[in-house]
Protein backbone atom coordinates (compact mmCIF):
# COMPACT_ATOMS: atom_id res chain seq x y z
CA UNK A 1 0.00 0.00 0.00
CA UNK A 2 0.96 3.34 -0.74
CA UNK A 3 1.87 5.45 1.67
CA UNK A 4 1.24 9.48 1.79
CA UNK A 5 3.32 12.22 3.51
CA UNK A 6 2.82 15.98 3.77
CA UNK A 7 5.23 19.23 3.47
CA UNK A 8 4.35 22.59 5.44
CA UNK A 9 4.33 24.02 2.31
CA UNK A 10 1.32 22.15 1.54
CA UNK A 11 2.71 19.27 -1.00
CA UNK A 12 2.10 15.73 -1.00
CA UNK A 13 4.14 12.87 -1.65
CA UNK A 14 2.53 9.53 -2.42
CA UNK A 15 5.19 6.60 -2.17
CA UNK A 16 6.21 3.48 -4.04
CA UNK A 17 9.37 1.60 -3.96
CA UNK A 18 11.84 4.60 -4.49
CA UNK A 19 9.27 6.05 -6.55
CA UNK A 20 6.92 9.76 -5.37
CA UNK A 21 4.31 10.78 -6.92
CA UNK A 22 3.94 14.80 -5.75
CA UNK A 23 1.26 17.17 -5.55
CA UNK A 24 -0.55 19.82 -3.64
CA UNK A 25 -2.61 19.07 -1.10
CA UNK A 26 -6.69 20.11 -1.38
CA UNK A 27 -6.03 22.69 1.74
CA UNK A 28 -3.29 24.65 -1.00
CA UNK A 29 -5.78 24.41 -3.81
CA UNK A 30 -8.47 25.97 -2.05
CA UNK A 31 -6.49 29.04 -1.10
CA UNK A 32 -4.74 29.10 -4.55
CA UNK A 33 -8.15 29.49 -6.79
CA UNK A 34 -8.68 28.54 -9.91
CA UNK A 35 -5.50 27.15 -11.48
CA UNK A 36 -4.95 28.08 -14.74
CA UNK A 37 -1.07 27.38 -15.66
CA UNK A 38 1.59 24.85 -14.44
CA UNK A 39 5.03 25.24 -14.81
CA UNK A 40 6.55 21.55 -14.36
CA UNK A 41 9.70 20.19 -14.17
CA UNK A 42 11.36 18.41 -17.16
CA UNK A 43 12.35 14.77 -16.83
CA UNK A 44 16.09 13.90 -15.72
CA UNK A 45 16.44 17.22 -13.88
CA UNK A 46 17.87 16.66 -10.35
CA UNK A 47 16.15 18.17 -7.67
CA UNK A 48 17.38 19.07 -3.80
CA UNK A 49 14.70 18.87 -1.00
CA UNK A 50 13.35 22.50 -0.17
CA UNK A 51 14.66 23.47 -3.99
CA UNK A 52 11.62 25.38 -5.84
CA UNK A 53 11.05 22.92 -8.68
CA UNK A 54 7.25 24.02 -10.28
CA UNK A 55 4.81 27.04 -10.53
CA UNK A 56 1.25 27.09 -10.00
CA UNK A 57 -0.31 29.92 -10.94
CA UNK A 58 -3.72 30.68 -10.32
CA UNK A 59 -6.00 34.14 -11.56
CA UNK A 60 -4.36 35.79 -8.28
CA UNK A 61 -0.64 34.50 -7.90
CA UNK A 62 1.87 32.92 -9.14
CA UNK A 63 3.00 30.29 -6.23
CA UNK A 64 6.11 28.03 -6.24
CA UNK A 65 6.27 24.47 -5.56
CA UNK A 66 9.33 22.86 -3.66
CA UNK A 67 10.54 19.51 -4.11
CA UNK A 68 9.63 17.76 -0.37
CA UNK A 69 12.61 15.10 -0.92
CA UNK A 70 15.66 15.05 -3.31
CA UNK A 71 15.80 13.09 -6.40
CA UNK A 72 15.40 13.23 -10.08
CA UNK A 73 12.52 14.13 -11.93
CA UNK A 74 10.98 10.97 -13.98
CA UNK A 75 7.68 11.96 -14.98
CA UNK A 76 6.03 15.19 -15.33
CA UNK A 77 2.52 15.77 -15.73
CA UNK A 78 1.76 16.77 -19.30
CA UNK A 79 -1.71 16.36 -19.14
CA UNK A 80 -1.65 19.84 -16.94
CA UNK A 81 -1.13 21.47 -19.84
CA UNK A 82 -4.32 21.40 -21.40
CA UNK A 83 -6.35 20.89 -17.90
CA UNK A 84 -4.64 22.71 -15.10
CA UNK A 85 -8.35 22.70 -13.34
CA UNK A 86 -7.72 18.93 -12.27
CA UNK A 87 -5.21 20.32 -9.31
CA UNK A 88 -8.44 22.34 -8.31
CA UNK A 89 -10.90 19.24 -8.95
CA UNK A 90 -8.43 16.17 -7.90
CA UNK A 91 -5.33 17.93 -6.21
CA UNK A 92 -4.55 14.19 -5.18
CA UNK A 93 -5.53 12.36 -8.34
CA UNK A 94 -5.64 13.59 -11.69
CA UNK A 95 -3.79 16.91 -10.49
CA UNK A 96 -0.64 15.48 -9.46
CA UNK A 97 2.46 17.26 -10.74
CA UNK A 98 5.51 15.30 -11.01
CA UNK A 99 7.12 11.75 -10.00
CA UNK A 100 10.91 11.56 -8.29
CA UNK A 101 13.25 9.15 -8.10
CA UNK A 102 14.04 9.30 -4.39
CA UNK A 103 17.95 9.68 -3.37
CA UNK A 104 17.28 9.51 0.09
CA UNK A 105 14.29 8.02 1.51
CA UNK A 106 15.64 8.86 4.88
CA UNK A 107 13.96 12.36 4.17
CA UNK A 108 10.63 11.24 4.57
CA UNK A 109 11.17 10.59 8.12
CA UNK A 110 11.05 14.48 8.16
CA UNK A 111 7.63 14.75 6.38
CA UNK A 112 4.12 14.81 8.24
CA UNK A 113 1.75 11.81 7.82
CA UNK A 114 -2.36 12.52 7.38
CA UNK A 115 -3.18 12.96 11.20
CA UNK A 116 -0.29 15.27 11.61
CA UNK A 117 -0.76 17.22 8.26
CA UNK A 118 -4.83 17.51 9.24
CA UNK A 119 -3.69 18.97 12.73
CA UNK A 120 -0.96 21.09 11.16
CA UNK A 121 -3.48 22.95 8.96
CA UNK A 122 -6.59 23.04 11.54
CA UNK A 123 -3.41 25.44 13.68
CA UNK A 124 -3.50 27.76 10.45
CA UNK A 125 -7.10 28.61 11.28
CA UNK B 1 8.43 53.77 12.32
CA UNK B 2 8.69 52.10 9.12
CA UNK B 3 5.37 51.46 8.72
CA UNK B 4 2.10 53.00 9.39
CA UNK B 5 0.34 51.57 11.76
CA UNK B 6 -2.47 49.17 10.54
CA UNK B 7 -5.90 50.45 12.16
CA UNK B 8 -8.61 48.21 12.57
CA UNK B 9 -10.14 46.95 9.40
CA UNK B 10 -12.91 48.72 7.91
CA UNK B 11 -16.47 46.75 6.69
CA UNK B 12 -19.03 48.09 3.78
CA UNK B 13 -22.45 47.65 4.86
CA UNK B 14 -22.77 44.13 2.74
CA UNK B 15 -19.73 42.81 5.29
CA UNK B 16 -22.78 40.04 6.66
CA UNK B 17 -24.12 39.40 2.96
CA UNK B 18 -20.45 38.53 2.25
CA UNK B 19 -20.45 36.15 4.98
CA UNK B 20 -23.53 34.30 4.54
CA UNK B 21 -22.87 33.74 0.51
CA UNK B 22 -19.62 32.06 1.29
CA UNK B 23 -17.39 34.59 0.42
CA UNK B 24 -14.02 34.24 1.11
CA UNK B 25 -12.84 37.80 2.97
CA UNK B 26 -9.45 39.41 2.47
CA UNK B 27 -7.82 42.57 3.57
CA UNK B 28 -7.86 45.13 1.17
CA UNK B 29 -7.19 49.30 0.80
CA UNK B 30 -8.02 49.33 4.81
CA UNK B 31 -11.42 47.06 4.39
CA UNK B 32 -12.67 43.64 4.74
CA UNK B 33 -13.88 42.61 1.41
CA UNK B 34 -14.63 39.13 -0.79
CA UNK B 35 -11.80 38.26 -3.32
CA UNK B 36 -14.04 35.15 -4.18
CA UNK B 37 -17.25 33.24 -3.47
CA UNK B 38 -17.69 29.56 -3.49
CA UNK B 39 -17.78 29.11 -7.05
CA UNK B 40 -14.51 30.54 -7.48
CA UNK B 41 -12.77 33.64 -10.10
CA UNK B 42 -13.12 31.99 -13.42
CA UNK B 43 -16.81 31.90 -12.81
CA UNK B 44 -17.60 34.93 -12.00
CA UNK B 45 -15.73 35.87 -14.32
CA UNK B 46 -17.61 34.61 -16.98
CA UNK B 47 -20.85 34.89 -15.70
CA UNK B 48 -19.93 38.87 -15.56
CA UNK B 49 -19.72 38.88 -19.35
CA UNK B 50 -22.11 36.35 -20.08
CA UNK B 51 -25.34 37.45 -17.57
CA UNK B 52 -24.71 39.51 -14.57
CA UNK B 53 -22.36 40.27 -11.39
CA UNK B 54 -23.29 42.18 -8.22
CA UNK B 55 -19.66 43.75 -6.89
CA UNK B 56 -19.70 45.39 -3.97
CA UNK B 57 -18.02 48.51 -4.29
CA UNK B 58 -18.95 50.58 -1.14
CA UNK B 59 -15.12 50.80 -0.26
CA UNK B 60 -14.61 53.58 -2.55
CA UNK B 61 -14.99 57.02 -1.19
CA UNK B 62 -17.78 58.88 -2.46
CA UNK B 63 -17.46 62.48 -2.30
CA UNK B 64 -20.21 65.68 -3.04
CA UNK B 65 -19.08 68.66 -4.24
CA UNK B 66 -21.34 71.76 -4.23
CA UNK B 67 -20.62 75.56 -4.67
CA UNK B 68 -20.75 78.42 -2.55
CA UNK B 69 -22.07 81.08 -3.36
CA UNK B 70 -20.67 83.18 -6.09
CA UNK B 71 -18.70 80.12 -7.51
CA UNK B 72 -19.15 77.12 -9.62
CA UNK B 73 -18.04 73.67 -8.70
CA UNK B 74 -17.33 72.91 -12.22
CA UNK B 75 -14.69 75.42 -11.91
CA UNK B 76 -13.22 75.08 -9.21
CA UNK B 77 -12.41 71.26 -9.50
CA UNK B 78 -10.58 71.79 -13.05
CA UNK B 79 -8.73 73.45 -11.10
CA UNK B 80 -7.32 70.25 -10.05
CA UNK B 81 -8.04 67.78 -12.64
CA UNK B 82 -7.53 68.03 -16.51
CA UNK B 83 -11.07 67.18 -18.10
CA UNK B 84 -13.56 69.23 -19.27
CA UNK B 85 -16.12 69.44 -15.86
CA UNK B 86 -17.08 73.13 -16.65
CA UNK B 87 -18.57 71.46 -19.85
CA UNK B 88 -20.07 68.31 -18.00
CA UNK B 89 -24.14 68.58 -18.53
CA UNK B 90 -26.81 67.55 -15.94
CA UNK B 91 -26.40 63.93 -15.64
CA UNK B 92 -23.37 63.25 -17.53
CA UNK B 93 -20.36 61.45 -16.19
CA UNK B 94 -16.94 62.06 -16.89
CA UNK B 95 -13.28 60.00 -15.95
CA UNK B 96 -10.58 61.98 -15.43
CA UNK B 97 -7.25 62.16 -12.69
CA UNK B 98 -6.26 64.13 -10.12
CA UNK B 99 -2.52 65.61 -10.98
CA UNK B 100 0.02 66.55 -9.11
CA UNK B 101 2.83 69.29 -9.94
CA UNK B 102 4.70 67.13 -11.92
CA UNK B 103 1.72 66.15 -14.12
CA UNK B 104 1.88 62.56 -12.01
CA UNK B 105 -1.58 61.18 -11.11
CA UNK B 106 -2.67 61.01 -7.34
CA UNK B 107 -5.38 58.88 -8.24
CA UNK B 108 -8.32 58.62 -10.78
CA UNK B 109 -12.32 59.38 -10.69
CA UNK B 110 -15.32 59.70 -11.92
CA UNK B 111 -17.05 62.84 -11.55
CA UNK B 112 -21.05 63.39 -12.42
CA UNK B 113 -23.21 66.48 -12.79
CA UNK B 114 -26.52 66.65 -10.86
CA UNK B 115 -27.29 69.80 -11.99
CA UNK B 116 -27.40 70.88 -8.67
CA UNK B 117 -23.96 69.16 -7.85
CA UNK B 118 -20.74 67.20 -8.84
CA UNK B 119 -20.49 63.71 -7.37
CA UNK B 120 -17.20 62.03 -7.47
CA UNK B 121 -16.01 58.34 -6.80
CA UNK B 122 -12.64 58.08 -5.87
CA UNK B 123 -10.27 54.91 -4.92
CA UNK B 124 -10.89 53.44 -1.75
CA UNK B 125 -7.02 53.50 -0.99
CA UNK B 126 -6.81 57.12 -1.42
CA UNK B 127 -10.19 58.37 -0.52
CA UNK B 128 -8.54 59.91 2.62
CA UNK B 129 -5.74 62.10 0.95
CA UNK B 130 -8.04 63.12 -1.97
CA UNK B 131 -10.34 64.42 0.72
CA UNK B 132 -7.40 65.99 2.33
CA UNK B 133 -6.55 67.42 -1.05
CA UNK B 134 -10.00 68.86 -2.26
CA UNK B 135 -10.57 70.26 0.96
CA UNK B 136 -6.86 71.93 1.08
CA UNK B 137 -7.78 73.21 -2.43
CA UNK B 138 -11.31 74.11 -2.88
CA UNK B 139 -12.81 75.03 0.62
CA UNK B 140 -13.29 78.74 -0.40
CA UNK B 141 -15.48 77.55 -3.32
CA UNK B 142 -17.17 74.27 -2.86
CA UNK B 143 -19.02 72.42 0.34
CA UNK B 144 -17.46 68.96 0.15
CA UNK B 145 -19.03 66.59 1.92
CA UNK B 146 -17.63 63.16 2.27
CA UNK B 147 -20.21 60.66 1.72
CA UNK B 148 -17.99 57.47 2.84
CA UNK B 149 -20.25 55.80 4.65
CA UNK B 150 -22.48 55.17 1.53
CA UNK B 151 -22.93 52.03 -0.44
CA UNK B 152 -21.81 51.18 -3.63
CA UNK B 153 -22.75 48.49 -6.11
CA UNK B 154 -21.63 47.26 -9.46
CA UNK B 155 -24.32 45.61 -11.52
CA UNK B 156 -22.81 44.49 -14.63
CA UNK B 157 -23.05 42.40 -17.62
CA UNK B 158 -25.23 42.05 -20.40
CA UNK B 159 -28.01 41.35 -18.50
CA UNK B 160 -28.12 44.25 -15.80
CA UNK B 161 -30.29 46.12 -17.74
CA UNK B 162 -32.95 43.69 -17.63
CA UNK B 163 -32.54 43.06 -13.80
CA UNK B 164 -32.53 46.68 -12.69
CA UNK B 165 -35.33 48.08 -15.03
CA UNK B 166 -37.65 45.38 -13.40
CA UNK B 167 -36.86 47.54 -10.02
CA UNK B 168 -36.59 50.90 -11.86
CA UNK B 169 -37.63 51.33 -15.00
CA UNK B 170 -36.15 54.44 -16.10
CA UNK B 171 -32.84 52.88 -16.30
CA UNK B 172 -33.24 51.05 -19.29
CA UNK B 173 -33.00 54.15 -21.22
CA UNK B 174 -30.17 55.67 -19.62
CA UNK B 175 -26.35 55.74 -21.95
CA UNK B 176 -23.39 55.13 -21.15
CA UNK B 177 -21.29 57.68 -18.75
CA UNK B 178 -24.80 59.33 -17.39
CA UNK B 179 -26.76 59.35 -14.10
CA UNK B 180 -29.87 60.06 -12.43
CA UNK B 181 -31.85 59.64 -8.89
CA UNK B 182 -34.12 56.59 -9.22
CA UNK B 183 -36.02 55.13 -5.96
CA UNK B 184 -35.35 51.54 -5.51
CA UNK B 185 -36.72 49.76 -2.59
CA UNK B 186 -37.95 52.60 -1.67
CA UNK B 187 -34.65 53.80 -1.55
CA UNK B 188 -33.13 56.92 -3.26
CA UNK B 189 -30.40 55.94 -4.72
CA UNK B 190 -28.12 57.86 -7.46
CA UNK B 191 -27.42 55.23 -10.48
CA UNK B 192 -25.14 56.11 -13.30
CA UNK B 193 -24.44 53.56 -16.68
CA UNK B 194 -20.94 52.94 -15.86
CA UNK B 195 -18.67 50.31 -14.46
CA UNK B 196 -15.36 49.16 -14.46
CA UNK B 197 -15.75 45.74 -16.79
CA UNK B 198 -15.62 46.67 -19.84
CA UNK B 199 -19.16 45.40 -19.70
CA UNK B 200 -22.54 47.03 -20.26
CA UNK B 201 -23.71 47.75 -16.75
CA UNK B 202 -24.47 50.46 -13.46
CA UNK B 203 -22.75 51.72 -10.50
CA UNK B 204 -25.75 52.54 -8.12
CA UNK B 205 -25.19 54.81 -5.35
CA UNK B 206 -27.01 53.91 -2.16
CA UNK B 207 -28.24 55.06 1.42
CA UNK B 208 -25.95 53.17 4.22
CA UNK B 209 -28.87 51.32 5.83
CA UNK B 210 -30.70 50.61 2.27
CA UNK B 211 -27.34 48.57 0.89
CA UNK B 212 -27.95 45.60 1.79
CA UNK B 213 -31.69 45.15 1.23
CA UNK B 214 -30.90 46.21 -2.31
CA UNK B 215 -28.22 44.04 -2.55
CA UNK B 216 -30.30 41.05 -1.68
CA UNK B 217 -32.85 42.00 -3.58
CA UNK B 218 -30.68 42.01 -6.89
CA UNK B 219 -29.22 38.75 -5.88
CA UNK B 220 -32.92 37.45 -6.02
CA UNK B 221 -32.68 37.50 -9.50
CA UNK B 222 -31.86 34.34 -11.87
CA UNK B 223 -29.23 36.24 -14.01
CA UNK B 224 -27.12 38.03 -10.72
CA UNK B 225 -24.38 36.21 -8.73
CA UNK B 226 -22.20 37.92 -6.74
CA UNK B 227 -18.29 39.29 -7.83
CA UNK B 228 -15.38 39.49 -6.05
CA UNK B 229 -12.02 41.50 -5.98
CA UNK B 230 -10.84 38.55 -7.59
CA UNK B 231 -12.50 39.06 -11.04
CA UNK B 232 -13.36 42.38 -10.66
CA UNK B 233 -9.51 42.74 -11.49
CA UNK B 234 -9.61 39.87 -14.03
CA UNK B 235 -12.93 41.73 -15.84
CA UNK B 236 -10.78 45.42 -16.05
CA UNK B 237 -7.36 44.05 -16.69
CA UNK B 238 -9.02 42.46 -20.23
CA UNK B 239 -10.84 45.67 -20.77
CA UNK B 240 -7.81 47.72 -20.82
CA UNK B 241 -8.58 49.81 -18.24
CA UNK B 242 -6.01 51.21 -15.61
CA UNK B 243 -5.24 50.01 -11.81
CA UNK B 244 -4.64 52.71 -9.60
CA UNK B 245 -1.60 52.22 -7.75
CA UNK B 246 -0.07 49.87 -10.54
CA UNK B 247 -0.86 50.78 -13.92
CA UNK B 248 -1.48 54.77 -12.54
CA UNK B 249 0.45 56.55 -10.16
CA UNK B 250 2.34 59.87 -9.14
CA UNK B 251 5.27 58.63 -11.44
CA UNK B 252 3.07 58.51 -14.39
CA UNK B 253 0.94 60.79 -16.73
CA UNK B 254 -2.14 60.88 -18.71
CA UNK B 255 -0.16 61.43 -21.57
CA UNK B 256 2.04 58.34 -20.62
CA UNK B 257 -1.06 56.47 -19.68
CA UNK B 258 -2.63 56.97 -22.82
CA UNK B 259 -5.29 59.00 -21.12
CA UNK B 260 -5.30 61.61 -22.96
CA UNK B 261 -8.91 60.94 -24.31
CA UNK B 262 -9.86 62.23 -21.22
CA UNK B 263 -8.21 65.56 -21.67
CA UNK B 264 -10.65 67.96 -22.15
CA UNK B 265 -9.43 69.28 -25.66
CA UNK B 266 -10.09 73.16 -24.49
CA UNK B 267 -7.68 72.18 -21.58
CA UNK B 268 -4.91 70.91 -23.35
CA UNK B 269 -4.58 74.38 -24.55
CA UNK B 270 -5.49 76.23 -21.72
CA UNK B 271 -3.67 74.58 -18.87
CA UNK B 272 -4.80 75.58 -15.24
CA UNK B 273 -4.71 72.25 -14.08
CA UNK B 274 -1.88 71.06 -11.29
CA UNK B 275 1.43 69.57 -13.99
CA UNK B 276 0.13 71.42 -16.83
CA UNK B 277 3.22 72.61 -18.31
CA UNK B 278 4.23 68.86 -18.23
CA UNK B 279 1.18 67.59 -20.14
CA UNK B 280 1.40 70.18 -22.74
CA UNK B 281 5.08 69.47 -23.12
CA UNK B 282 4.13 65.93 -23.41
CA UNK B 283 1.00 66.47 -25.92
CA UNK B 284 3.84 68.56 -28.16
CA UNK B 285 6.55 66.37 -27.90
CA UNK B 286 5.57 63.14 -27.22
CA UNK B 287 6.20 61.61 -23.86
CA UNK B 288 9.54 59.36 -23.16
CA UNK B 289 7.13 56.21 -22.26
CA UNK B 290 3.61 54.80 -22.75
CA UNK B 291 1.44 52.53 -21.45
CA UNK B 292 0.77 49.50 -24.03
CA UNK B 293 -1.15 46.36 -24.14
CA UNK B 294 1.53 42.82 -24.27
CA UNK B 295 0.48 39.83 -25.69
CA UNK B 296 2.64 36.79 -23.95
CA UNK B 297 2.92 33.14 -26.26
CA UNK B 298 2.56 30.55 -24.43
CA UNK B 299 1.04 29.70 -21.18
CA UNK B 300 3.26 31.44 -19.01
CA UNK B 301 1.67 35.06 -17.07
CA UNK B 302 3.90 37.74 -16.64
CA UNK B 303 2.70 39.75 -13.52
CA UNK B 304 3.13 43.17 -12.38
CA UNK B 305 6.86 43.79 -12.24
CA UNK B 306 8.42 41.44 -14.99
CA UNK B 307 10.78 43.13 -17.21
CA UNK B 308 10.29 44.11 -21.13
CA UNK B 309 12.98 43.98 -22.91
CA UNK B 310 14.48 43.79 -26.89
CA UNK B 311 17.40 42.45 -27.50
CA UNK B 312 18.35 41.81 -24.57
CA UNK B 313 17.65 45.79 -23.14
CA UNK B 314 15.52 46.43 -20.63
CA UNK B 315 12.78 48.62 -22.31
CA UNK B 316 9.65 48.87 -20.13
CA UNK B 317 7.91 47.14 -17.14
CA UNK B 318 4.86 45.20 -16.68
CA UNK B 319 2.32 46.75 -14.30
CA UNK B 320 -0.44 44.53 -14.33
CA UNK B 321 -0.60 40.58 -15.92
CA UNK B 322 -2.64 37.63 -15.34
CA UNK B 323 -4.51 34.80 -16.97
CA UNK B 324 -7.53 36.33 -18.84
CA UNK B 325 -10.26 34.10 -18.42
CA UNK B 326 -12.44 35.08 -21.86
CA UNK B 327 -9.80 34.69 -24.20
CA UNK B 328 -8.00 31.39 -22.49
CA UNK B 329 -4.56 33.35 -22.33
CA UNK B 330 -2.24 35.06 -20.79
CA UNK B 331 -2.91 38.86 -21.09
CA UNK B 332 -0.43 42.27 -19.94
CA UNK B 333 0.20 45.56 -19.90
CA UNK B 334 2.91 47.66 -18.75
CA UNK B 335 5.11 50.90 -19.57
CA UNK B 336 7.29 51.16 -22.96
CA UNK B 337 9.75 53.66 -24.16
CA UNK B 338 7.68 55.50 -26.62
CA UNK B 339 10.53 55.12 -29.44
CA UNK B 340 9.25 50.79 -28.68
CA UNK B 341 5.69 51.11 -28.46
CA UNK B 342 4.07 50.35 -31.76
CA UNK B 343 1.68 48.00 -32.41
CA UNK B 344 3.55 44.78 -33.53
CA UNK B 345 6.65 45.27 -31.70
CA UNK B 346 8.24 41.78 -30.32
CA UNK B 347 9.37 41.94 -26.79
CA UNK B 348 10.80 39.52 -24.30
CA UNK B 349 8.88 39.59 -20.43
CA UNK B 350 11.29 38.36 -18.23
CA UNK B 351 8.86 35.87 -16.07
CA UNK B 352 10.89 34.31 -13.26
CA UNK B 353 14.30 35.15 -15.59
CA UNK B 354 12.86 33.43 -18.08
CA UNK B 355 12.57 35.17 -21.54
CA UNK B 356 8.81 35.12 -22.68
CA UNK B 357 8.05 36.16 -26.50
CA UNK B 358 5.29 38.74 -26.67
CA UNK B 359 4.03 41.13 -29.11
CA UNK B 360 2.65 44.99 -27.98
CA UNK B 361 -0.71 45.04 -29.28
CA UNK B 362 -4.04 47.18 -29.20
CA UNK B 363 -6.24 47.05 -26.00
CA UNK B 364 -8.59 46.60 -24.78
CA UNK B 365 -8.06 42.76 -24.51
CA UNK B 366 -11.75 42.49 -24.68
CA UNK B 367 -14.01 44.41 -27.06
CA UNK B 368 -16.24 47.35 -24.51
CA UNK B 369 -20.03 46.72 -24.72
CA UNK B 370 -21.49 49.76 -23.31
CA UNK B 371 -24.70 50.72 -23.97
CA UNK B 372 -24.45 54.01 -26.27
CA UNK B 373 -27.86 54.28 -27.46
Amino acid sequence: MADVKYSEEHEWIRVEGDTGTIGITQYAQEQLGDVVFVDVPAASRKVAKGEAVAVVESVKAASDIYAPVSGEVIESNAALADTPGDVNAEPMGKGWFFKIKMSDKGELAGLMDEAAYAAFVKGLG
Amino acid sequence: MSEPAAGPLKRTPLYELHRELGARIVPFAGYEMPVQYPTGILVEHAHTRNACGLFDVSHMGQVRLTAQAGHTAAKALETLVPADIVGLQPGQQRYTQFTNEAGGILDDLMVTSTGDHLQLVVNAACKGADLAHIKAKLSDACEIEPMFGRGLLALQGPQAVTVLSRLAPSVAGMKFMTGTFVVIDGARCYVTRSGYTGCDGYEISTPADATDAIARKLLSHPEVKPIGLGARDSLRLEAGLCLYGHDIDTTTTPVEAVLLWSVGKERRIQGGFPGAAVVQKQIAEGAPRKRVGLLPEGKAIAREGAEIVISGKTVGIVTSGGFAPTLGRAIAMGYVERAQSANGTKVELLVRGKPVPAEIVPMPFVKHTYYRG
